[in-house]
């Protein structure tokens, strides 16, 4: 096991891949001679020359789109948006290429491509920086959406994203990236469509992924100390969801709060909250309940956006409302 | 308005001249069939007919090989008759058949053959301009010898996509051939009506690549200029825009009912159609005569009734296929 940061893992997981296949290059705005807009791919392009990791001009859509175009003609791209806010650029390349050709070609084709962006709020950059739209992806047929919310997760991801016949779409929250873990670089690896008990409960359970993990295992700290044994479940792939894994903590705990940065309005955790309705509601003993961001665009002074995210607080609340008082 | 032919070069040979004359006639039967089996309501959705811009597709597509990559858009059935798509399966997707070259997916606008690398259809007008590029670096960074050609209209010009792929292609000195078949509409918006400069070869220089217009209603006028465009390419010089200049005779699509344009300017390109103007100078060199004329026809008659045939033989895909092509087999 080595001890690295979140924004290490990744690099570690682009050099390994970079190593290891002649097919693999980075693409994406200042990831060369710049190192990253989040110092991700810093020192890269010593190592693999800028033949493979190639300084883009910021033309999301087109750079999207020749990623869709490398890979078809037998490279494995890897395109890095800067922010989830600029991909709404690349949409158009995302949704009507993307995640359609194998598909709209009668299963002749198919587009092994990784897009890594970073996603969410936190850090006062306002509202045309700072939103959490991975649900939006979510709702697309024809792609896989991953969200990262550990090292080892940073790392094992995108090597197993590599490994995917069709488009995969990375979420890397940027407040994780000075986050510290430990990576097993010699692992197989990751197995990407299971999501993850990081805490064993017995009286509720707490969906989350990314960004929100750590809040969500604070909130459970808390919850805990007050008597009540939260189960954490990190989601980790957003499209498909697991939700056998929803369902089998759900059976156990018989309430859930999903925790989501996204706005409540048609959001990821309206989605998971659908399916247990509708595949557990003979388990359930409380309504489903969300904490989901403030409905507004992300406000840069520093109270107002902690006003607008998910609190720590909140989801202690959420939960102590679902549990009945002990005695 | 019309551009005045400007090949009056080398009487090609005779062998060549009747298959050039002969893709151009598969092209204008396919697409009147098609329209035919609209009305029969056998093909439904759009269709967006090429009739009258016959010369630019075939003319073109001789100066590509099996090893390019071709892209084109949503009026792309002259672009996959003249790939060597067999006519069968193109009818057969726009009748929905699982027998279609896109299993019935993707009908008159997404047509697809991996195996010719004709990677298809776009529908988003532009769309498939950042595609090419893409297809392009896979052969550079491979280097492997194909370029990536990409047919689009007018209309893509005034995308984003189009100034942003023609700049990184010329940037990353890619082998793309751009090819603007222009026919002065963009749907129903005459190119005047929204391009400021209506000269699109113009618009490459700004992004440092070389450009020319050709007459695309002079088959040979075109298939000239693409073979130059290709071989500046191929010789690793990065990027190409040729605008070939034509003009659709019939609507945008079977919903348009056009009119935004005039009777007498349709009647005006129309003395301009490519595949009389052919066989005029065929038969003025003494290539052609009425004979071989007929017998022309009668086979190519003979091909599209077959394709008719295979289209109606085809099955459908059976609906519990239904999520077959979303996604492919996880990783073993």
């Amino acid at each position: 096991m080595t001890k690295m940061t979140y924004r290490e893992a990744v690099r570690a997981a682009l050099r390994k891949a970079l190593r290891s296949d002649p097919r693999v290059f980075l693409m994406g705005e200042d990831v060369g001679r710049y190192g990253g807009a989040f110092a991700v791919s810093h020192g890269l392009l010593e190592e693999f020359g800028p033949e493979r990791i190639r300084d883009t001009p910021l033309s999301e859509s087109t750079f999207l789109g020749a990623g869709i175009g490398a890979a078809l003609g037998g490279l494995r791209p890897i395109v890095e948006i800067m922010t989830v806010n600029f991909s709404l650029l690349a949409m158009d390349q995302i949704l009507n290429n993307a995640a359609t050709l194998r598909h709209m070609s009668g299963g002749q084709l198919n587009v092994p491509l990784v897009v890594r962006m970073a996603t969410g709020g936190g850090r006062q950059m306002a509202a045309q920086h700072s939103n959490s739209l991975e649900g939006w992806y979510a709702h697309i047929p024809g792609i896989r959406v991953l969200a990262s919310a550990t090292v080892a997760d940073a790392y094992g991801m995108l090597l197993g994203a590599l490994r995917q016949p069709d488009p995969v779409f990375i979420f890397e929250h940027a407040t994780l990236y000075p986050l510290e873990g430990e990576v097993d670089e010699s692992a197989e690896p990751l197995e990407i469509t299971r999501a993850a008990v990081r805490r064993s409960g017995g009286d509720v359970t707490l969906i989350t992924y990314c960004g929100s993990l750590g809040k969500t295992l604070q909130a459970a700290e808390i919850l805990a100390q007050a008597g009540i044994a939260a189960e954490v479940l990190d989601l980790r792939s957003l499209r498909p969801l697991d939700t056998p894994a929803i369902l089998a903590s759900v059976a156990k705990t018989h309430r859930a709060v999903v925790v989501d940065e996204a706005w409540r309005t048609g959001s990821l955790a309206a989605e998971i909250s659908a399916r247990i309705m509708e595949q557990a509601f003979d388990d359930l003993d409380a309504p489903v309940a969300r904490v989901c961001s403030a409905e507004v665009p992300m406000p840069y002074a520093k109270h107002l956006e902690t006003a607008a995210l998910p609190k720590v607080e909140e989801i202690v609340r959420a939960a102590q409302e679902l549990v009945p008082r002990h005695g | 308005m019309c551009p005045a032919s400007n090949s009056d070069g080398p009487m090609p040979d005779r062998e060549h001249a009747l298959f050039l004359l002969r893709e151009m006639l598969r092209i204008r039967r396919f697409e009147e069939k098609a329209a035919e089996m609209y009305s029969l309501q056998k093909i439904h959705g759009f269709l967006h007919l090429y009739i009258g811009e016959e010369a630019t597709g075939v003319g073109a597509m001789q100066a590509f090989t099996p090893d390019d990559a071709i892209v084109a858009t949503y009026r792309e059935h002259g672009h996959a008759l003249a790939r060597g798509l067999p006519a069968g399966p193109l009818m057969a997707e726009m009748f929905g058949k699982a027998t279609g070259c896109s299993r019935g997916h993707g009908g008159s606008m997404h047509f697809f053959d991996k195996a010719r690398r004709f990677y298809g259809g776009y529908a988003i007008v532009g769309g498939g301009l950042p595609i090419a590029v893409g297809l392009a670096l896979a052969e550079k960074l491979q280097k492997r010898p194909g370029v990536a050609a990409c047919f689009f209209g007018d209309g893509a010009v005034a995308e984003g996509e189009f100034h942003e792929a023609l700049n990184l292609a010329a940037l990353w000195k890619l082998p793309v051939i751009f090819l603007c078949e222009n026919n002065l509409y963009a749907m129903g918006t005459a190119l005047a009506r929204h391009q400021a400069q209506t000269d699109i070869s113009a618009k490459a220089a700004p992004y440092g690549l070389p450009s020319s217009a050709v007459d695309g209603m002079d088959v040979l006028a075109v298939k000239a200029a693409a073979q130059q465009a290709a071989a500046f390419v191929r010789a690793g010089n990065g990027p190409y825009l040729l605008e070939l200049r034509t003009y659709r005779f019939r609507a945008h699509s079977m919903a348009d009912p056009d009119l935004y344009r005039t009777k007498e300017e349709i009647e005006e390109w129309k003395k301009r159609d490519p595949l009389a103007l052919f066989e005029a100078r065929l038969r003025a060199w003494g290539l052609l005569d009425d004979a071989a004329r007929a017998r022309l026809e009668a086979e190519v008659a003979a091909e599209i009734e077959e394709a008719v045939r295979f289209a109606e033989a085809g099955p459908w895909e059976p609906a519990e296929n239904l999520l077959a092509d979303v996604q492919g087999p996880p990783p073993s």
